[in-house]
């Protein structure tokens, strides 16, 4: 082990389980840099519509965090930015960051915004799932309380930089921040921890064979797009296809997740509730809509989560069937759902409006490459495993490195909270370890 | 290339216009299916009992004979056929108690290692000849007939067996193009038919059938393509009873793929035994241009 220690940690993933990890330990007096791949933090709890089981919503709830952590006088946040290489040990950790071409000079730019406005181009959304109702602008933020508010261009659908025409944003910036020429750089930085915190994405729907394709099929994340207040339909709820209210909405619960045969054994955990959240918020918008849940079983293992679910059956009339669906096709106007009653043993089918597929959480496949430079273990669905499964939920099999969050295996934001809090402890405890007792406390916690 | 083909019983029989045209137009590729001298019954229904190796016995010894023809291969063209032969043979590979077993019962034949691999001809279709080639072959493209594919079970289940995604299959659907088809999707093509429900539940096979076809009008389709006889028999014959018990069903021609293949070649009518047909397609594809 070298002389010095450096007591900065690193957490990659901006979601909600870096975002805690980050105030946490900033706050207990070390230096954080927090890495995110795009434009802004806030991960997918920010793309969220309301939450279980309290239904607050995340703009409320989360971004304060998010806002706290750009402000935060021991918070780095380094956005648009990718985790390049990684070497050294526990307490010497050389990284090297990627900071993507923004085409914009993020000093000068003060987020007024002008040039999303006049912008002519339009892309599809990732924030908004790349649905038909939200595009973007090809430069943009990716929503409107984005952590840092700054904007980046998009080189793929950019006007400028694909056929050298246009410059619009270039003319109407009032601080002349646009940098056509912008290149990708590397910074190098030192830390002493690092916190691997970069989530899930959801499998793909194109997997399950049997449900078609098809505009008015789409997955949770979707969904909760079209539920938001402040989304692409302004929480008025549409179909993508034609845009019409949907009155008849069925839910597919495991969809992927639980099938050993064919995609996923492993529960995904969160679609119970979040079909149920989803059911009901869509009932309170649209009072005279039928929602119905397919399900296995429905698994309610959070504090009030049982009594959620009582209320969306009781209250918010959920048809709940437990089966599983075999087949889902379009029909003229309707999307025809073929499933199972296997509580009367009948077949059901159901001529739905729309449907909407609770797809399995995977981990974040952008993720991937930092497992591989950290040489992190995963089990086969590329889950991080932590050091012991019971009594170091948060460590991984590399002194320094912890995980937090969904990036270790599919869990609620709580649980996440939770867990990126415990990350963080072990951070500080590390940090405040070798501050007190010197480097012979660490070699002793080393073991 | 040669393989040894297996008929099984239908073909023989109801089915003769599946046989008859999939050799024809297999020729016209040039694969010759030769037909194995001696054959015995596939076993029509795999046996799921665990311990019911007297039914494996039957397709096992169809797969001796052609191995007795110095093949490892043997091609199949019924759907019937082609599941309980391959499924004969994953059960004997996968036990080797069993194996043994078996092969000491039937001592009179040579021992059987489970080295014979089962075909469909739409296999050699796709992955050997090419849908480039079949296109080649083409001399009447099928251009303006609007054919919906049914794959019905047997061909795609269990997946261990099937020839194609069991639940979104494309084989058929690849073949029709490149026969110049126009291909219609009917979400019903992986449905069931009711299979031997038609032996004393018609009714069954009516309400089944009565959805796969009408499923496949409402799309556009004007005829079916299909590979399985007993498919074929529901499809095709029991329009007759869907017509009585739904007032204003339009009955339409079902067609084995081979057939449809035989007249994109180009090839002599009497190969495609229009006649065995129930609903007789003749009319429409006279009305195509497609025979005289």
């Amino acid at each position: 082990m070298s002389e010095t220690f450096d007591k900065k940690a690193l957490i990659v993933g901006g979601g909600v389980a870096g975002i805690q990890a980050a105030l946490d330990i900033a706050d207990g007096g070390y230096q954080v840099i927090l890495v995110e791949r795009t434009p802004s933090i806030g991960g997918h709890m920010v793309q969220l519509s309301e939450v279980f089981p309290t239904l607050d919503c995340p703009q409320c709830i989360l971004t304060p965090k998010m806002v706290m952590c750009g402000q935060h006088p021991n918070i780095d946040i380094k956005a648009y930015c990718e985790v390049e290489s990684v070497t050294g040990e526990v307490g010497n950790f050389t990284v090297r960051i990627r900071h993507k071409a923004t085409y914009v000079d993020w000093d000068a730019c003060t987020g007024c915004g002008q040039c999303e406005q006049k912008c002519p181009t339009k892309a599809p959304s990732e924030f908004n799932r790349e649905l038909a109702f939200g595009p973007r602008k090809a430069i943009y933020s990716p929503f409107a309380q984005a952590v840092p508010n700054k904007r980046v261009i998009d080189a793929d659908h950019c006007l400028k930089l694909t056929k050298d025409k246009c410059g619009i944003c270039a003319k109407v910036c009032p601080t002349q921040a646009i940098r056509y020429d912008q290149k990708d750089w590397i910074e190098e930085i030192k830390v002493g921890a690092i916190i691997v915190a970069t989530g899930y994405e959801l499998y793909k729907k194109e997997n399950l064979t049997e449900y078609a394709s098809d505009p008015d099929v789409i997955d949770g994340l979707e969904f909760e797009r079209i539920l938001c207040p402040s989304g692409p339909t302004a929480g008025v709820i549409k179909r993508p296809s034609d845009g019409k209210e949907p009155l008849d909405v069925v839910f597919v619960q495991c969809a992927g997740s639980r099938d050993p045969d064919k995609h996923l054994p492993y529960c995904s955990r969160v679609c119970c509730m979040y079909c149920c959240k989803m059911a009901m918020l869509y009932k309170h918008a649209v009072p005279d809509g039928q929602a119905y849940i397919f399900y296995i079983d429905v698994r309610t293992d959070g504090k009030m989560y049982e009594e959620f679910y009582q209320r969306g059956v009781e209250e918010d009339r959920i048809v709940y069937l437990r089966g599983k669906v075999s087949k889902i096709f379009r029909e003229g106007d309707k999307i025809i759902v073929f499933g199972m009653d296997t509580l009367t043993g009948k077949r059901v089918e159901v001529a739905a409006d729309l449907v909407v597929l609770a797809m399995a959480m995977i981990p974040n496949p952008a993720g991937e490459k930092v497992k591989k430079i950290l040489n992190l273990e995963t089990d086969t669905f590329g889950f991080i495993t932590e050091a012991h499964a019971k009594l170091h939920p948060v460590e991984t099999g590399i002194d320094g490195v912890f995980v937090a969050g969904t990036a270790q295996a599919p869990k609620d934001i709580p649980e996440t909270v939770a867990q990126a809090g415990g990350a963080a402890s072990k951070v500080l405890s590390l940090f405040s370890g070798v501050e007190k007792g010197g480097k012979a406390a660490l070699k002793e916690m080393a073991g | 290339m040669k393989i040894p083909y297996y008929p099984g019983c239908t073909l023989k029989t109801k089915a003769k216009d599946l046989e008859d045209s999939a050799i024809a137009a297999a020729k016209v590729l040039g694969v010759e299916m030769e037909e194995l001298p001696q054959w015995n019954c596939c076993g029509t229904v795999y046996s799921l009992s665990t311990d019911d190796l007297i039914h494996q016995i039957g397709p096992i010894r169809n797969l001796i004979r052609a191995k007795e023809q110095g093949s490892d291969r043997l091609v199949t063209l019924c759907s019937m056929c082609y599941n309980t032969l391959k499924r004969a043979n994953e059960f004997f590979l996968a036990d080797e108690e069993k194996r043994d077993r078996i092969n000491r019962y039937m001592d009179e034949e040579m021992d059987y290692a489970g080295d014979v691999t089962v075909v469909h001809l739409l296999e050699i279709l796709r992955d050997e000849i090419g849908m480039d080639k079949v296109k080649a072959a083409v001399k009447k493209p099928l251009t303006g007939l609007k054919v919906s594919p049914y794959y019905g079970c047997m061909l795609l289940r269990p997946a261990s067996i099937g020839i194609d995604d069991m639940e979104r299959p494309t084989v058929m659907e690849d073949l029709l193009r490149a026969l110049g088809a126009e291909v219609i999707d009917d979400p019903y093509k992986t449905e069931c038919c009711g299979a031997y429900q038609t032996v004393n539940r018609k009714d069954v096979v009516v309400t089944c059938v009565h959805s796969i076809l009408t499923s496949a009008q409402g799309n556009g389709a004007e005829v079916v393509a299909l590979s399985c006889p007993l498919c074929d028999f529901n499809l095709d014959n029991r329009q007759k009873d869907i017509q009585q018990a739904y007032a204003g069903f339009h009955t339409m021609p079902v067609l084995y793929f081979t057939q449809l293949m035989a007249i994109a070649f180009d090839l002599d009518e009497s190969v495609c035994r229009f006649e065995l047909s129930s609903q007789d397609p003749r009319p429409l594809l006279k009305s195509k241009g497609l025979i005289a």
